[in-house]
């Protein structure tokens, strides 16, 4: 432990020389406009700019790219909130009560408390690696197949069963999402199916264009419907909205505690950012005594997710780091830079390569005082952003729809599938179907299929598996618990209220 | 965003001076727009990977004098990307990297292309395969792993791999053959996660590509037991102890008849010219000189061998029979 | 907030016959998802095969689509889904963004960008011509200079940029 201190101290040392803080600015900055741009996530970012990195020092380069990661990350908040457009699939959850404060006129508090909560979540998830980072690693190595079908089984269940809507729509809404999961190739028997031999389904139905579509497309129909002067209210540009949220924040310490441990839980096993924040919000709405107004602006809403999302983000460098299998996509081509680099991740990077590795983790830590710093300052200027009238920002919308559907997969046939989206997105609306399961179903459905295919595949067929260890029956009985949990809240309100036979 | 253009292109400028005397004689054709390079696998992959370090050293080296842009097509086992490149018939301004897929997604889903469609440019690499087990179980040869196999029922033994009726699968299945033996077969997405499950005991053995388990093995988490290719390998740098690429024996020598190696090649459009096509070639030919690139194939033990023009697509012509063979035989077709 | 509309004037689709109308398309989904699922087996072949889970989830929607109907079919036949004022507005945006959507095939994605924005501008928010035209070039400029020079994401493009030599 000792000497994780001593070598953090070194890594200072490499992190904070000049020019390495120079390429945190930019690395962040550039980070915030890809995050900002839809369709253009963190993974494609980083991915881009890798080629350019060849001819750095390995530790610049992936301070670099690491601060992109991290300026993406914040900065998918921001369309979440403003256009209800969430910029990268974790940002989903944002949207839900991020945009109706924007609505409200309270952007700018909506944006600080997310951007906050981010800085929060990711340097809970520093400090677990900078002390815990071999244990952590070890345990990542007990997932298997069974386990992460349990971890995906907990997210459905945090967050199913919570929404006003009737049943039978809820339920069609989140089949439909895991019909049109399926559609493209089974990653398991390798056959294509609901396909019906169009070419332009290969690819399946990317989760990002279906929210394109659904939240923004359709909340641009939705907003056209109450005439153009109406345009919520428009946010007053004032400096001071970060310290005034500030004081708030400090009042919601359970949420944000909670959502780091699910977060970094996330990110390590590693099922990865978006299933963290889903879960997370969905808890937090169960527990909070505020629980009923989500959905409606709640802050308490937005500090969930974005939490979880950013615990689960930055912990997930660390499973790539040190095993060289990456918790998410965007560590996925980190992956192939450090290799690039001629850096092997896995068990001996540690051990080899420890200049790397805490100058990466003492960049962490400033890249992200940095990053925070770097995005509180644009709160005013992106809350101004909606006092653009409608007429203008409409299109503009529009357009940035369009070209971040077209980037998912460099398809034009998406942005078709995008519009397709928009009016059923439209149409579910008015005729309250929850579009948030659907939403989730199409996220999480694919891995989830494929984990459970795989146990069975590993247990020939008997389910027995899911209960074949403590972790795992452990995290089905969660599950389970999760649930039920609104059932067992109802016995418990009915058992209260019935008078005690004397 | 300034800056770091600046800083790119210094950066560029800089590597370039070394690089001068590689710059291109002046040929006959030249891209006068950005080349698209088309992966047909998702990011992070080993095509995509080889992808973007080739678009990094035709950068730094400035062996192009346009841009070449990286686009991952990924959908249907990269059958979305070979369409692609299918239906762009005559633009000079496309290239495609392959792996496996150009031989079984066709075969495994009936999506309609052939590599006849596209137009050999030629061949970078082969990718070895190499049979890895988890280094605290008790088999130190592949003769002890089989025998462990043979003395336990059909389908004990798990082994994973990358995708489905794809390469790993065929291996997996000629492996059976050879062993007589059944294992079962558990698809992942990528060859980084095989890699994992196999240290974390998920699995019993995998045939990871060299690059996708090289650190664990450097660790002492993962062991290889032999190599799926004619010849040992001919890379001598230690790993863990005295062992090397090089002291990895053949899976034939050790009994096990199974060779499989994967292309790493480059395909244009139909309809290109000739002229265009050589244009690639000697580019590829530079690339090949480059330290980085040199460096990649030591890290990644890959088979250096190169190949253009009729030699190549003779190679292809064999290889094609070869999946087809295999396949048929595992009963990986398309139905329809 | 549909029955708040009622009687303000105007009539309007009602929401009963919007709500049968989408549990018949769910219902409609539901069948091609069996159909699609059967196509390639959803039996049990040593483990679920390729269409074994869609079976099921299409399965699950027609039943609840059923439900959907037969709840909807019940509902307050007065209550308006919106006026066809309301309507109007939606179609206005609607419409163009269609016919744009439909234009990026063939032309690209930056010329459709352009007019799409002009024509918003100048027909539904009543700007000036050159406020127009500046906002209009001014996006996909920006959207050509960030994606395409920096990021080199290409973007779709048609005829005019090949003729520009783009």
């Amino acid at each position: 432990m000792f000497d994780n201190f001593l070598n953090l101290y070194h890594g200072f040392g490499i992190a904070a020389d000049p020019f390495n803080i120079l390429l945190m600015v930019i690395g962040i900055l550039l980070g915030v406009i890809i995050g900002v741009l839809p369709g253009l996530g963190g993974a494609n970012g980083v991915a881009i700019l890798l080629p350019l990195t060849f001819s750095m020092s390995p530790t610049s380069a992936i301070i670099l790219l690491s601060c992109i990661y991290w300026g993406a990350l914040f900065g998918g908040a921001i369309t979440s909130v403003l256009f209800n457009i969430p910029g990268e699939p974790w940002s989903v959850a944002t949207t839900f009560d991020g945009h109706p404060m924007a609505r409200s006129g309270r952007a700018g508090e909506a944006l600080t408390a997310a951007f906050t909560s981010s800085f929060v979540g990711a340097f809970f998830a520093i400090i677990m690696i900078t002390l815990i980072a071999p244990l952590v690693a070890q345990f990542a190595l007990q997932f298997g197949p069974a386990e992460k079908f349990a971890v995906y089984f907990l997210a459905f269940a945090s967050f199913v069963g919570m929404s006003k809507e009737p049943p039978a729509k809820t339920v069609v809404s989140m089949m439909i999402g895991f019909a049109l999961a399926c559609v493209g190739l089974d990653m398991v028997t390798g056959q294509l199916r609901l396909t019906f031999g169009f070419t332009e389904l290969l690819n399946g139905f990317d989760f990002l264009i279906a929210v394109i579509g659904l939240f923004g497309i359709g909340e641009i129909l939705l907003t056209m419907e109450e005439g153009l002067e109406f345009r919520g209210k428009a946010a007053k540009i004032d400096p001071k909205v970060v310290w005034k949220t500030w004081k708030t924040l400090p009042r919601f310490w359970v949420t944000s505690l909670r959502s780091c441990i699910i977060g970094c839980w996330m990110g390590i096993t590693p099922a990865g950012a978006t299933p963290a924040s889903f879960m997370s919000y969905g808890i937090a709405k169960r527990v909070s005594k505020n629980g009923k107004n989500f959905g409606n602006g709640e802050i308490e809403g937005v500090v969930a997710p974005e939490t979880a999302a950013h615990a689960a983000g930055t912990s997930a460098l660390l499973p790539m780091l040190a095993l060289g299998v990456p918790g998410s996509p965007t560590a996925a081509v980190l992956l192939g830079g450090l290799l690039i680099w001629g850096l092997q991740p896995g068990p001996m990077l540690f051990v080899e390569q420890s200049e790397f590795v805490w100058g990466l983790i003492a960049s962490m830590y400033l890249g992200n005082v940095v990053g925070l710093a770097l995005v509180l300052t644009t709160v005013p200027l992106f809350a101004a952003i909606l006092r653009i009238p409608f007429s203008i920002i409409a299109p503009v919308i529009l357009v940035i729809c369009a070209i971040g559907a077209y980037t998912v997969n460099n398809n034009v046939f998406d942005v078709l599938m995008m519009m397709v989206f928009g009016v059923l997105g439209y149409l579910l609306k008015k005729t309250n179907y929850p579009l948030a399961p659907l939403v989730l179903a199409i996220v999480l459905g694919p891995s989830a299929e494929e984990a459970f295919r795989q146990s069975l595949l590993t247990s020939g067929g008997s389910v027995t598996i899911f209960w074949s260890n403590p972790l795992v029956s452990t995290i089905m009985g969660l599950g389970l618990l999760a649930g039920l949990w609104p059932l067992v809240s109802l016995l418990l309100a009915k058992l209260r209220t019935t008078p005690q036979p004397a | 965003m300034k800056h770091l253009q600046a800083f790119g292109l210094g950066a560029v400028t800089a590597l370039g001076m070394t690089a001068m005397s590689m710059l291109p004689a002046a040929a006959a054709w030249q891209p006068t727009r950005p080349v698209e390079f088309i992966v047909p696998a998702g990011t992070g992959g080993g095509a995509d990977q080889m992808a973007r370090t080739l678009q990094g050293i035709i950068a730094k080296h400035d062996l192009m004098p346009t841009q070449l842009v990286v686009i991952n097509k990924s959908g249907g086992a990269g059958g979305e990307g070979f369409l692609d490149v299918k239906s762009s018939k005559g633009n000079p301004h496309k290239i495609v990297i392959t792996l496996s897929n150009l031989f079984t997604t066709p075969l495994a889903t009936g999506i309609p292309f052939n590599w006849k469609d596209l137009t050999p440019v030629a061949m970078l690499a082969l990718d070895e395969f190499v049979l890895w087990v988890n280094a605290q179980e008790p088999y130190k040869t592949v003769q002890e792993y089989v025998d462990a196999i043979k003395a336990k029922p059909d389908g004990t033994f798990k082994m994973g791999g990358t995708g489905s009726k794809q390469e790993d699968q065929i291996i997996t299945v000629a492996f059976q053959k050879a062993v007589g033996k059944k294992l079962t077969y558990i698809p992942y997405k990528g060859g980084g996660e095989v890699a994992v499950q196999l240290v974390g005991g998920h699995i019993n053995s995998s045939v990871n590509n060299p690059i996708e388990a090289v650190s664990q093995w450097r660790g002492d988490k993962l062991r290889p037991l032999c190599v799926f290719d004619e010849k040992q390998l001919p890379y001598t740098d230690k790993i863990l102890g005295d062992q090397s690429w090089s002291s990895i024996p053949t899976c034939k020598s050790a009994g096990v008849d199974v060779e499989y190696l994967m292309l790493r090649g480059i395909f244009m459009p139909p309809g290109v010219s000739d002229e265009q096509v050589a244009y690639f070639v000697d580019v590829f030919k530079k690339v090949r000189e480059t330290p980085e690139w040199k460096q990649l194939m030591k890290d990644g033990a890959f088979n250096q061998s190169f190949m253009a023009g009729d030699e190549f697509k003779a190679w292809i012509e064999q290889a094609e029979a070869n999946h087809k063979d295999l396949m048929q035989e595992a009963g990986f077709i398309a139905g329809n | 907030m549909e029955q708040a509309h009622q009687g303000a004037g105007g009539g309007g689709p009602k929401q009963r016959a919007v709500e049968l109308g989408t549990a018949l398309l769910t219902l409609l989904f539901g069948f091609i998802v069996v159909y699609g699922s059967l196509r390639v087996g959803a039996g049990w072949d040593g483990g679920p095969q390729a269409g074994f889970f869609p079976f099921y989830v299409g399965l699950i929607i027609i039943g609840c689509s059923v439900l959907n109907l037969v709840s909807a079919y019940r509902e307050d036949p007065v209550a308006l889904f919106a006026e066809y004022s309301q309507l109007g507005q939606v179609l206005k945006v609607l419409v163009p963004s269609c016919i744009y959507v439909a234009l990026v095939p063939a032309l690209g994605i930056y010329v459709p960008s352009i007019l799409l924005i002009f024509v918003f501008m100048v027909w539904l928010g009543k700007y000036g011509i050159p406020l127009s035209l500046a906002v209009a070039f001014g996006v996909p400029i920006f959207f050509y200079i960030t994606l395409e020079r920096w990021f080199l994401i290409p973007l779709p493009k048609g005829p005019v940029e090949a003729l520009l030599g783009l």
